[in-house]
């Protein structure tokens, strides 16, 4: 399970960051070699960004983030960079359920309030999402059930592992 | 209350009523991967405690991304994935054979069916009247394993088409123009359904296209009713018993109808960098181009082939521009050579090459240079998508890269034909 608390900085997106901006398909021959793809993490949409996010940080996008390929490269990539959780004005159907498949969270807020480089907080438990920054506090999206069961057990593969089936 | 394609199939196969909004839990009829999304798949399949194939039957592979492989890592992707398939029993389909959505239109989908494939084109097969749709590797991995999977039964779009297409306006113009309507995102986790007298006259792989990019649109599914054409392309592959007749109810419920006319409609162009960014052929004609590719899930399909060589016919292409031909199956490939298709391409010279996905994707086969324009007949144009973020992508209809070809820059199919 994620951690109740996450705490980082926001990395800001705009919308429509496609899953070629987060590991574009050329490299699709490192797909069998994990670190060696996340080298490439968002490259076309900020090549710097392998370089400066630390473990805990935050991906901040605007709508639909994610779209485009089935590559759940997309989804690992971010989590093996450290990212804690996603958050967005709206996420791409395949990718949010790849992200969370991943046991990484995705949050659906209003995205605009977030400044980049803001210190945040998110608390899971509590669905709350404190700017530290700028001192303010946000909420994020209902996620359906049958998700938030997959997120509490890291992802997926543990869930049905665990469970042998799914429970709704 | 009536219900939507959507909600009668999903209501079908999982036992419940299945209402928009509704999660259920549903057997599925086909899962498949292919080359650059079965290798994370059948890792994470081994990872699923216990896991056996539910249905090695209803399983399948497709290399068709990178093929024949440019790079001893894909190759090595190809190695894991043939040693799955001996392990398993699943089907695989090598090299050449084909595109995995054409090949799963070709020899799999039926009316009625619930297909997913780690591939987010899967929903082409929606122009069969299957609910299909795209999913991740993990997704895809229980499903080999459970042989089912959950799925949130989406609001539909009703999107009604009437009216009679004009002399070299297609199914392409059609779903660019409605994603440009819709917006990148505008059916995000919506299933949309058409219907309307063009799409009862619309041929079977004309659907096929407009199933295919449904996803750009953000949408969970492109459906089509079933109907006399569906039959006849079933019967024409040898599965007409699998058809069987599916419409919505008269009352079911839509959480938004659109409705267009094909009379009005006119080649159109998707712009650099985004499939939403839509204008008609003639605001950008003239603009100078680099490559054209003619091929794709989108547009590789026999009808492709015979728009683009009515074009091509005893013509070369511009000398400056790179003209690359790829039919979407083996299948295509064989009726085009039969019909002399590729002898035109060939003689217009063109570069022929296997059926796959080729240029599309970024990997090899046409990967664009620094400042290069390319015209593509497939469903995406996003920074960097054919392997350089500096060069840009113009989607349109066989027909328009056929024209441009010809002159070296974008241009109308109906002043060269």
């Amino acid at each position: 399970m994620p951690d109740a608390v996450l705490r980082g900085r926001a990395f800001k997106f705009g919308d429509n960051i496609s899953t070629d901006h987060i590991i574009p398909g050329k490299y699709a021959n490192l797909r069998s070699d994990l670190p060696e793809l996340a080298k490439h993490v968002m490259e076309d949409a900020d090549p710097t960004f392998v370089d400066k996010v630390k473990p805990g940080d935050f991906i901040v996008a605007g709508k639909n983030f994610g779209l485009g390929s089935s590559r759940e490269h997309a989804a690992l990539v971010i989590k093996m960079a450290g990212v804690s959780a996603i958050l967005a004005k709206s996420v791409a159907r395949i990718f949010f359920r790849n992200a969370i498949n991943q046991g990484l969270p995705v949050l659906i807020c209003d995205t605009d309030k977030i400044g980049a480089g803001d210190e945040i907080e998110v608390n899971l438990s509590e669905s709350s999402i404190i700017d530290l920054t700028k001192n303010t506090k946000l909420t994020f999206g209902k996620i359906p059930k049958v998700m938030v069961d997959i997120l509490n057990e890291g992802g997926l593969i543990p869930y049905i592992s665990k469970h042998g089936d799914f429970e709704l | 209350m009536g219900k939507t394609l959507s909600e009668k199939i999903l209501g079908d196969k999982s036992g419940t009523d299945a209402r928009a909004g509704d999660i259920v839990i549903a057997p599925v009829d086909l899962a498949f991967v292919q080359d650059t999304t079965g290798p994370l798949t059948v890792r994470q399949f081994k990872e699923v405690k216990h896991g056996i194939l539910a249905n090695p039957q209803r399983t399948a592979i497709f290399l068709d991304h990178a093929i024949p492989s440019p790079n001893r890592q894909l190759s090595n992707d190809h190695q894991l994935l043939r040693r799955f398939a001996e392990e398993t029993g699943c089907q695989i389909f090598e090299g050449g054979s084909g595109i995995c959505h054409q090949l799963v239109a070709e020899k799999f989908a039926n009316p009625g069916d619930i297909i997913v494939g780690a591939d987010s084109h899967t929903v082409t097969a929606g122009g069969l009247g299957a609910f299909a749709t795209g999913m991740g590797s993990s997704d895809i991995a229980v499903v080999f394993a459970l042989g089912k999977t959950w799925f949130r039964v989406p609001e539909t779009f009703k999107i009604s088409i009437n009216g009679k297409f004009q002399k070299w306006v297609g199914a392409k113009d059609l779903v660019l123009h409605l994603i440009g309507v819709l917006g990148a995102d505008g059916a995000t986790y919506k299933a949309l359904e058409f219907d309307g007298n063009a799409v009862a006259n619309m041929t079977l792989p004309q659907r096929l296209t407009v199933a295919n990019m449904a996803v750009e649109a953000g949408a969970k599914v492109g459906i089509f009713p079933s109907d006399n054409i569906t039959r006849r392309y079933l019967a024409a592959q040898g599965r007409g018993s699998k058809y069987q007749a599916l419409q919505p109810d008269a009352d079911a419920e839509y959480e938004r109808a659109i409705a267009l006319d094909a009379s009005e409609l006119e080649p159109m162009v998707a712009m650099p960098h985004a499939v939403n960014n839509v204008n008609p052929v003639k605001m950008l004609a003239g603009t100078k181009i680099d490559q054209v590719f003619i091929g794709t899930c989108t547009n590789g399909r026999l009808e492709d082939l015979a728009a683009a060589a009515a074009i091509l016919k005893g013509k070369k292409r511009n000398p400056m521009v790179r003209l690359i031909v790829a039919p979407a199956s083996q299948q295509v490939l064989s009726k085009a050579m039969r019909i002399g298709y590729i002898q035109i391409f060939v003689n217009a010279g063109a570069v022929i090459l296997p059926p796959g996905c080729a240029a599309c994707l970024g990997v090899h086969q046409g990967v664009l240079g620094d400042n290069e324009v390319c015209l593509s007949t497939a469903n995406r144009n996003f920074k960097g998508r054919m392997g350089n973020p500096e060069a840009s992508i113009y989607l349109a209809s066989p027909a328009t890269a056929a024209a441009s070809a010809l002159t070296g820059e974008i241009t109308d199919p109906r002043e060269v034909a």
